[in-house]
């Protein structure tokens, strides 16, 4: 894969020796020291598995032929090695880490590809699509490089067009004190507004007590997938640092599996909060729905649950990585009569062959991506479903890819979707002519 | 070679304890040292009971998921565990030995169990080989150096086995025996083999993260 191909530029090996030396910790002398050789990690790569067992694709291989040799070599590479490297660590391994479970020493694959991550980063070296993501965020704050006024804007047109189905729909911007500051991934303001109505929508039947930051909204963290771990951490800190400004209770996550996965485990640690916390709660919103339609806080019309057969992705950064799993496939049971699991599930689930940074890597790494991605179309189409609910948007964009190269027949859903389909209206919400009418003055 | 022997079950058999030991508690306190100025997160999200689930879903036979994917490799492997740590410690002519180094010693195995277990061993051992040779995922991970160590970790076994039934030179056997077995424990804490040891870190921490913050299961 081509990543920034001036291969005359000499390569700063003081500064690779440097970050050696500087993440040459207990656990990553530990794993590299210990690793058996014994393969055993093999079957839990989909990356083996989808092409064939190549045994170039083992996780034990991956990070021996990184970061395993820059060490061997104590950063003594050439501009060859380092691209061959950044072929591995963006071109092979999507940090799902699911291998972790599989190894008999728990050896942590996806943090020692992260670090060579760091490595080749700090080399000039990224994927273009990841190293635009980065220009965007230094000059805006987030990956799309939407503007304040841009992002206020959309919120303010969605609560409008809201209102035609739910009268009262709002979108409170920089509300101080309220429960929830819901962030959500640039993709929905910039290419999917109807995702921030129906988030609204949600939250306004549910009579939340909500806001959405002016900034630090954006909840998605591409600079950890790019290897710039301090500009990772400036963007969750942006985000951290907003909530407590607003005084809410928690942050509320949008379905998106990374974002989750950053805001609540790895983003502490990248903005330096020594105990590993963030400042405030982090909620995703597959535990808020789920507990929403729990309680009855919102209702299911039951004529209207899904006939169709449906199967539940499990995004590794949900599931796996963010121990929703169970929240996930309750509420999933809640909106459909005929739930289909996949094989295998849960914790266990395999990785939708999109994530690490994968999609927004760009179009050069589409044939990889869409080969890689074998195994969950196979997993797919053994369940028969009709439906598939992706509660996040790298897994939603992922399958929709999936099921047109593979023709899987699917209709890839989120969640937000179906229970703005199912859910009944209660009276006081109900638009009336009047509403409308007053809406209509308004605008 | 009667000098030799004396040497190597003498002042050899002592050093070769202390380094074992030693090298072991060096690496641990090293590592302690380093994690506690670099592995923060250890420590944050420490969770014995996530810890000892984690440590114990693998050591109890086909007690997780990878080894329920792989149960011929599985089988191989706990048996090879096993023989590798009930031999040494429990055969009665080591026990003679215990005893008379420390004046303490261990329950001792019938010399058939001792034979039976050391072919075991040694089968498990030609297994490995021969799968490391063959299995395109395991051999491309292979150095010559894996082949060594696992050579080294045969030889006391090979050793032993031809002198107890007096197969070949009984003396030269003997020496040999005794300092493939030195080598092998002086190697233990400098290489992969730390990991008789580590498995228990390693294992403990990958509960820590996925168990106690996620509650998945590491298994
Ligand atoms: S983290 Fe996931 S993609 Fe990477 S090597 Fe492990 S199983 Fe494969
Ligand atoms: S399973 Fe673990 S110890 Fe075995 S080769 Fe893979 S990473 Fe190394
Ligand atoms: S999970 Fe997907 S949508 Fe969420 S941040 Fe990662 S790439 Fe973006």
């Amino acid at each position: 894969m081509e990543q920034r191909n001036d291969s005359h530029r000499p390569v700063d090996v003081k500064k690779i020796q440097q970050l050696l030396d500087a993440n040459n910790g207990a656990r990553v002398r530990t794993w590299l020291g210990i690793c058996s050789r014994c393969g055993l990690c093999a079957e839990s790569c989909f990356f083996y598995l989808a092409h064939n067992r190549n045994p170039r694709l083992s996780p034990a291989y991956k990070f021996k032929a990184t970061l395993g040799e820059l060490y061997k070599r104590k950063g003594r590479v050439d501009w060859d090695f380092l691209q061959r490297c950044a072929d591995i660590v963006w071109g092979e391994c999507t940090t799902c880490k699911r291998c972790s479970m599989f190894c008999p020493f728990g050896i942590d694959v996806a943090t020692l590809i992260a670090t060579t991550r760091t490595i080749l980063y700090s080399q000039g070296i990224t994927p273009q699509g990841l190293a635009r993501a980065v220009v965007n965020y230094r000059e805006t704050g987030n990956q799309m490089g939407m503007s304040t006024e841009d992002f206020v804007d959309t919120c303010e047109w969605m609560a409008e067009e809201s209102q035609d189905e739910v009268s009262g729909v709002t979108i409170p911007i920089d509300k101080k004190g309220a429960k929830y500051m819901y962030t959500v991934n640039p993709r929905e303001p910039m290419f999917y507004p109807q995702d921030l109505a129906m988030a609204a929508k949600i939250l306004t039947v549910a009579e939340e007590d909500w806001t959405m930051p002016s900034t630090g909204w954006d909840c998605t963290n591409l600079p950890m997938f790019a290897g710039d771990r301090a500009l990772a951490g400036q963007v969750v800190r942006n985000m951290y640092e907003k909530a407590v400004e607003l005084g809410v209770q928690a942050i509320l996550i949008t379905e998106c599996g990374h974002a989750y996965r950053s805001a609540l485990f790895e983003g502490p640690y990248l903005a330096g909060y020594p105990d590993g916390k963030p400042p405030v709660p982090i909620v995703h919103s597959v535990q808020l729905f789920y507990e929403y339609i729990r309680d009855g806080r919102i209702r299911i019309d039951p004529a209207k649950k899904l006939k169709e057969p449906v199967t539940y992705q499990d995004p590794c950064n949900v599931s796996r990585n963010g121990g929703l799993w169970e929240e996930g496939r309750k509420l999933v049971q809640f909106l459909a009569e005929d739930f289909r699991d996949m094989e295998p599930n849960r914790d266990h689930n395999h990785c939708c062959g999109g994530g690490g940074g994968y999609i927004p890597m760009g179009p050069e790494y589409k044939a990889r991506r869409m080969a890689s991605g074998r195994v969950k179309a196979e997993q797919i189409r053994a369940t028969g479903a009709k439906i598939v609910i992706a509660p996040c948007h790298n897994c939603f964009d992922q399958l929709s890819d999936l099921n047109k190269e593979y023709q899987l027949g699917v209709k890839v859903m989120s969640l937000k979707e179906i229970i703005c389909e199912l859910m009944v209206i209660p009276e006081k919400f109900q638009p009336s002519d009047e509403g409308e009418g007053e809406g209509e003055k308004e605008a | 070679m009667q000098t030799w022997y004396a040497f190597l079950t003498g002042p050899a058999l002592w050093v070769t304890f202390i380094v074992f030991l030693g090298g072991l508690v060096v690496r641990l306190a090293f590592l302690y040292g380093l994690s506690r100025e670099r592995d923060r997160i250890f420590y944050n999200h420490m969770d014995w009971k996530w810890g000892f689930r984690s440590i114990l879903h693998w050591l109890i036979p086909w007690g997780s998921a990878s080894m329920r994917l792989q149960p011929v490799f599985s089988a191989v492997f706990i048996l090879f565990h096993v023989g590798l740590l009930a031999v040494p410690l429990f055969l009665s002519a080591h026990n003679l030995l215990w005893d008379r180094a420390f004046g303490v010693s261990l329950w001792s195995m019938s010399d058939a169990w001792a034979d039976a277990l050391t072919i075991m061993v040694l089968g498990c051992g030609v297994f490995l080989f021969v799968r490391r040779m063959i299995r395109p995922e395991v051999r491309i991970l292979t150095t010559a150096w894996d082949y060594s160590l696992l050579a080294l970790t045969l030889a006391p076994f090979v050793t032993g086995f031809l002198a107890y039934h007096q197969w070949g030179p009984y003396e030269l056997m003997m020496v040999l025996h005794v300092l493939s077995g030195e080598i092998l424990l002086i190697l233990i804490p400098f290489t992969k083999l730390g990991h008789m040891v580590l498995f228990f870190f390693t294992r403990a921490f990958i509960g820590f993260e996925m168990g106690a913050r996620r509650g998945a299961r590491a298994w």
